[in-house]
């Protein structure tokens, strides 16, 4: 299998570069930190939901937002790609574009990983009890989200060809997931239609998901919560598979 | 038109690439045999990197097709990129990692296999000399030296087909040297098929076994540098010389034109090495004579019609520069 090893030369590139540039992986770190404090220590001190802490409560929902916006932002790191034809030499290379997006997947969902791990153990510092436990519990969880958000991410990369685009799916498309994904507050006092559509939200499954795991605060079984968002994933790949296949020149 | 009865390796007809109402590419029609080193000649804008572009599959065409090694470039372009190799016009060698790095990646990506690997990464660092400098970051290069890598990286997997848009942009002589004797011996030991652009018109003459001239997406010649130096007239003898009479030409048929500017007087003569004497004779005394053969430069002037500098500097501020010309010479 020669496109294995395709793929993982794109892995790879993708390890190296997230090694060292180490603006990206600071930042994406410190943001979460900043949350947590700003919303946790702030509000936590005053609000309570479900009787456990704000700050613990919002802590999946961080995780979760940690994930989403690193994967995305990865993926759609790839106008920049196109546009500083550093993937040109891999679009003429006889690996096939499918293979392309799957490499260059793995090395997003790489990534937020590593930031996922350094935000648990920072949280178990700062004294946040999620047992180690927990934690492995929530992994399939988080791998379906960041593999779910990573596609998306490269999905728009591949459609788009302007970083001015950027801006309106953080507006349409990043924000509203991670609103009414439940990670900042519950959704049982939504109307009922705005309700509804939290249900066509893949990361309300993966908060949800790990608020159960984590804080016995799950809403849903978590066989159903992986089972929808896996279904989620499994679209989102093909999207972003199919947008690699017709992807040409900036 | 063609010499050999070789097998097409690049076929074109009526390829057409339109950017808005811009013809980039206008209804071109080219052969190209396998095992020819074929160069793309032409003004900035011509339009051949757009054709490079639609032959490696980066971009479809608007109308017409192509086929390389046989494979169409629009129904099949996975195939056909199992039978190239690219060296780009633009960078796209990646910063961040170093350059041993850069080709071991690409040696993945053609699944060439670790001994191999081993052999061409060493071969084609030695080659561009950057064996010293293999470990560093590609950042901390210089713009001619990330230009040899790239060309480096290009050489390694030795395709069917290697398209190398200005190979040698920015690269000092000797460098230039090195490239010319290896793209030209793996165009022979390999019976690889080469299609290159370039700028520098002593490099075309040296490898190119056909020449196309483009010009506003269009081929507008075609042959083998020495037909096409040879369809321009012939050689041209420049003497210096106070009041010069046309009359003494009279009867000499080997002058085919004569221009005078000044007290200097160009004639462009046929086989002038040879006829030098019969000419002076003619002319009588004289202050100063020089003879300058038929270049591909007068080829390229006489087609496109627009004045053509080489350039000698390094990548970017030659870049910018021929940009600068060719604008100031289209205004
Ligand atoms: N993506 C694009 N969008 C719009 N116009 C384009 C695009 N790419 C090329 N063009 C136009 O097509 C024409 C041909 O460009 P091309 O890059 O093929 O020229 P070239 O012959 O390679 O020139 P050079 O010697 O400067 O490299 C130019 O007028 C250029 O402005
Ligand atoms: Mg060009």
């Amino acid at each position: 299998m020669s496109e294995l090893e395709g793929i993982y030369a794109i892995w790879l590139r993708e390890f190296r570069v997230y090694l060292r540039e180490k603006e990206r992986a600071i930042s994406s770190i410190v943001s979460p930190l900043l949350w947590l404090f700003a919303f946790g220590t702030g509000l936590g001190a005053s609000v309570a939901i479900a009787g456990v802490n704000y700050q613990l409560f919002i802590f999946p929902g961080i995780v979760a937002m940690t994930l989403m916006f690193t994967s995305i932002f990865y993926g759609m790191y790839v106008i920049w790609d196109r546009k500083l034809d550093f993937l040109k030499e891999v679009l003429v290379a006889p690996i096939s574009r499918r293979n392309v997006f799957i490499g260059k997947m793995l090395g997003g969902v790489t990534d937020a990983m590593i930031q996922v791990v350094v935000l648990l153990i920072l949280a178990g510092v700062l004294g946040i009890p999620v047992t180690p436990y927990g934690a492995l519990m929530a992994l399939p969880a988080m791998l379906l989200i960041t593999v779910c958000m990573t596609s998306i991410g490269l999905f728009f990369g591949a459609v788009f060809s302007s970083f001015e685009s950027f801006q309106l799916v953080m507006q349409f498309v990043l924000w509203p997931l991670f609103f009414f994904s439940g990670a900042l507050f519950p959704l049982d006092n939504l109307p009922g239609w705005l309700a509804s559509l939290t249900y066509f939200d893949p990361l309300t499954y993966g908060v949800d998901a790990m608020r159960g795991v984590m804080l016995g605060m799950g809403k849903m079984p978590l066989e159903i919560d992986l089972l929808v968002l896996g279904i989620f994933t499994l679209v989102t790949i093909w999207m972003g598979a199919s947008a690699f296949e017709r992807m040409g020149k900036i | 038109m063609l010499a050999g009865n070789n097998a097409q390796m690049i076929t074109t007809s009526h390829l057409t690439k339109r950017f808005d109402k811009l013809a980039a590419v206008d209804n071109l029609n080219l052969n190209i045999e396998e095992g020819e080193v074929f160069g793309l000649l032409g003004p900035n804008g011509a339009g051949k990197t757009t054709t490079i572009n639609l032959l490696i599959t980066l971009l479809k065409p608007t109308s017409g097709t192509a086929t390389v090694n046989g494979i169409d470039v629009v129904k099949n372009p996975a195939q056909v990129r199992k039978n190239i190799g690219v060296v780009f016009q633009e960078p796209s060698v990646d910063d961040l990692l170093s350059g041993k790095e850069n080709l071991e990646m690409h040696a993945m990506l053609y699944s060439m296999p670790g001994e191999l690997r081993r052999k061409r990464v060493e071969e084609v660092l030695e080659l561009v000399e950057l064996t010293d400098r293999k470990d560093d970051w590609v950042k901390t290069y210089s713009g001619g030296m990330r230009r040899r890598l790239e060309l480096a990286r290009g050489l390694m997997h030795h395709p069917k087909v290697l398209f190398l848009d200005e190979p040698t942009l920015g690269l000092d002589p000797q460098t230039r040297q090195h490239i010319w004797k290896y793209i030209a011996r793996l165009a022979k030991e390999e019976n690889m098929t080469v299609v290159l652009t370039t700028h520098y018109m002593e490099e075309a003459d040296l490898l190119c076994s056909r020449i196309g001239i483009m010009d506003r997406g269009k081929i507008v010649a075609l042959g083998t540098p020495k037909k096409l130096k040879h369809e321009v007239g012939g050689d041209v003898v420049i003497i210096r010389q106070d009041g010069f009479d046309r009359s003494c030409l009279k009867g000499l048929k080997l002058v085919k034109k004569v221009k005078v500017e000044g007290d200097e007087v160009f004639l462009t003569v046929e086989h002038a090495h040879e006829n030098l004497q019969r000419l002076l004779a003619a002319v009588g005394k004289v202050k100063s004579v020089e003879v300058r053969e038929a270049s591909l430069n007068d080829v390229f002037l006489k087609y496109t019609g627009r004045k053509y500098r080489e350039e000698e500097e390094g990548a970017e501020g030659g870049w910018a520069e021929r940009t600068m010309h060719a604008e100031s010479q289209r205004d």
